[in-house]
């Protein structure tokens, strides 16, 4: 930080926010965070984008606004505080059916009006104007299920990787900062967990259990954390000899909070950089997993289902598998330019090699 | 040098004790076991039961865990990693099939990876910030960023199914048997391009921006500068002198990256249908076949043990600088 010091005396300015006025001057970076949010954004409206039920409505009377529910339901728990009113609860009750105009029935739609798991056409016709992505196996809209199955790869790939970044962070702190036997069993064990390949793993525990999005999540973060805990370590170590350390200690400072005031906040950025592109790898096993059978379960929608029936239908519906492929590519292309400007912009060392 | 082998070796011991113990307890702790699975389409539940105990006998399900880990690492010491619990074949003679599909397509994309990826980051070091240098290294980024399966599916979707160039499932064509020599190689070739093709182009830009980077750093090294002090030629200098003292450090990334190319190869392999690792560790994950997948997870593990290994001690024959004796 020295560079960036003597360049701006005057401005004693975070350390974050520094970080945050270079990684601004990347132009790629800034599409990949644009990217990054954009997917976000669509993964947490995603009810109010696509939905078999709409915005607003009025039926039979009265003024119902089921999707706007759907969208709070997303939150765990909400069910408990907030419903649907009555119709709209019944899993047998068809809006589209049940519409009738000269009742003074009207309805705002979301923007695509077909649910994840509406059966809304023919099985497998190819795209037309009321189906943009065509219809998949089932007859089920494809681009509505690929606005739902980003919320899948976004959940997975951000929950796992806080699980890896929690048992990362707390074994790398600890082997780093206690040193002697902790140290030893810690990368001893860290050793032992990379000589296997990571998929193996993944899909040998992942056999055992009934599959779903939280255990995938969970296996994931469970066998992602060591990659992590040793760059903690790494870390913990290096700044331990540091001055400021030293002088924390000399201060008196108890070891919990040495590491955890002092040391920890110093090691972040580089973990930082390991989680974006962990995120866009946890995305892919997702993917993957679903693809192979034991993620998320075939009426759930996620990139991989999807891009598994356009296998299964290879010769009669190959339409579903490029957008799907495209949805991969994107998020993991945005999670890797942001990870890569990242590194550049929070290594000052790399910064005055460079200039 | 043969203390720092022997004290690898000490902790390569302990290390290997800890794979094989994950090999183990990683199946063995989670529920439901093969004889259970293997019975539970037998409708009279007195047989099943019977056969169900006597399947656990069979396998050896019904010591207690130390027990079965002791037998399975005594027998493993001998070489002898059992018999498929799926079909009943021996799992070295199951692992020997698969393994040649699996390394052969590793070692065809790793040499097609060196072959392509060097020219380009010699030419780009040399060319540092140039137009070529900058787009080629764009246009590898974007390649490194579409997941190898992804590229798979694709490929699959427009070259094998829509335009029909190329096949895509297995290693042979139906009557393999009564083709030519030159028509059956010629049918294997056209077999292995996709899959191939997809194990390697996601490593082009690593490669190749890791010879660019290695490169530009060794060409600031001073016995470069004596080098071109001393009148060689510019062709001479990078090629001689510099490019192969950038290799040096290949050697650990070949390491690092090798325990990827076998499990990478899951989806690939399963996708292409292709009879190697990936998909037998997939088939035995199905099947709950416990002697193959300890098997599978052993074996690989000790690989990429050994490999860093070999490794870690070319490093220090190319490299007189580095020493290993403290």
């Amino acid at each position: 930080m020295t560079s960036e010091a003597t360049n701006n005396p005057p401005a004693a300015r975070s350390y974050w926010s520094i970080t945050w006025r270079r990684f601004r001057g990347h132009r790629l970076g800034m599409v990949g965070l644009c990217v990054v949010a954009a997917l976000f954004l669509v993964s947490f409206l995603a009810p109010m984008l696509a939905n078999e039920q709409p915005l607003l409505c009025r039926f039979d009377g009265s003024f119902y606004y089921p999707a706007v529910i759907d969208l709070i339901h997303q939150v765990p728990g909400s069910k408990l505080i907030i419903q649907k009113q009555r119709p709209y609860r019944l899993a047998t009750f068809d809006f589209k059916r049940e519409f009738n105009p000269e009742r003074g029935d009207w309805a705002l739609w979301t923007p695509m009006r077909y649910g994840p798991r509406e059966i809304a056409a023919e099985p497998l016709a190819g795209p037309s104007r009321r189906h943009l992505l065509g219809t998949d196996q089932s007859g089920r809209d494809v681009l509505s299920r690929m606005v739902h199955g980003t919320v899948v790869s976004m959940k997975v790939g951000f929950l796992s990787m806080g699980i890896a970044v929690i048992l990362g962070l707390v074994l790398g702190c600890i082997a780093g900062y206690a040193g002697g036997i902790p140290d030893l069993v810690i990368s001893r064990f860290i050793e032992i967990v990379m000589c296997f390949p990571p998929f193996f793993l993944i899909l040998a525990v992942l056999a055992w259990f009934p599959p779903s999005i939280e255990n995938v999540m969970i296996v994931i973060g469970l066998t992602r954390w060591v990659g992590i805990a040793r760059f903690a370590r790494g870390e913990i170590l290096r700044i331990r000899e540091t001055d400021y350390a030293l002088a924390a200690r000399s201060l008196g400072v108890r070891p919990a909070q040495l590491v955890l005031r002092h040391l920890l906040p110093n090691a972040m950025a580089p973990v930082l950089v390991s989680v974006t592109f962990g995120i866009a790898v946890s995305i892919l096993i997702e993917a993957g997993l679903s693809w192979l059978g034991f993620g998320v379960q075939p009426p759930d929608p996620s990139w991989g289902t999807i891009l598994r029936s356009g296998y299964e239908n290879l010769f009669t519906a190959g339409h579903m598998i490029p957008p799907a492929c495209v949805a991969i590519f994107l998020a993991v292309l945005s999670f890797n330019l942001v990870g890569d400007t990242l590194r550049d912009v929070i290594d000052p060392r790399l910064q005055a090699e460079r200039g | 040098m043969l203390n720092y082998i022997l004290r690898r070796l000490a902790t390569g011991l302990v290390t290997l004790f800890g794979i094989s113990v994950i090999s183990f307890f990683i199946i063995q702790l989670v529920p439901g076991d093969p004889a259970q699975l293997q019975t539970s389409q037998i409708a009279d539940a007195a047989v099943s039961e019977r056969v169900y105990q006597q399947l656990r006998e069979l396998y050896g399900l019904d010591k207690p865990i130390p027990v079965q880990y002791w037998n399975w690492v005594s027998k493993l010491a001998a070489f002898d990693l059992g018999s498929s619990f799926h079909d009943g074949r021996r799992v070295s003679a199951k692992i020997g099939e698969a393994l040649w599909p699996t390394l052969s397509v590793a070692l065809l994309s790793f040499m097609l990876t060196l072959l392509i990826s060097t020219p380009i980051g010699i030419y780009s070091a040399l060319k540092q910030g140039g137009g070529f240098d900058r787009s080629v290294s764009t246009g590898l980024y974007m390649l490194y960023s579409v997941p190898n399966y992804v590229a798979g599916m694709l490929l699959i979707l427009y070259l094998g199914v829509k335009w029909d160039l190329l096949p895509f499932r297995g290693m042979r064509s139906d009557g393999f048997d009564d083709m030519t020599t030159l028509g059956q190689m010629w049918d294997l070739a056209q077999h292995y391009v996709l899959i191939t093709f997809c194990f390697t182009f996601g490593n082009l830009a690593y490669y190749s921006r890791f010879i660019r980077q290695n490169l530009l750093e060794v060409v600031r090294q001073d016995y470069v500068r004596t080098a071109r002090a001393k009148g060689l030629g510019e062709r001479s200098v990078v090629l001689k002198h510099a490019f192969t003292n950038s290799l040096i450090p290949l050697i650990s990334l070949i390491g690092l990256t090798f325990p990827f190319v076998l499990s990478g190869s899951v989806i690939l392999e399963y996708m292409f249908n292709w009879p190697g690792l990936g998909r037998l560790y997939f088939e035995s994950v199905l099947q709950r076949d416990y002697p193959t997948i300890m098997a599978l997870n052993f074996i690989t593990a000790l690989l990429v043990l050994g490999i860093t290994f070999i490794a870690d001690l070319t490093y220090g024959l190319v490299d007189p600088r580095i020493t290993y004796d403290k």
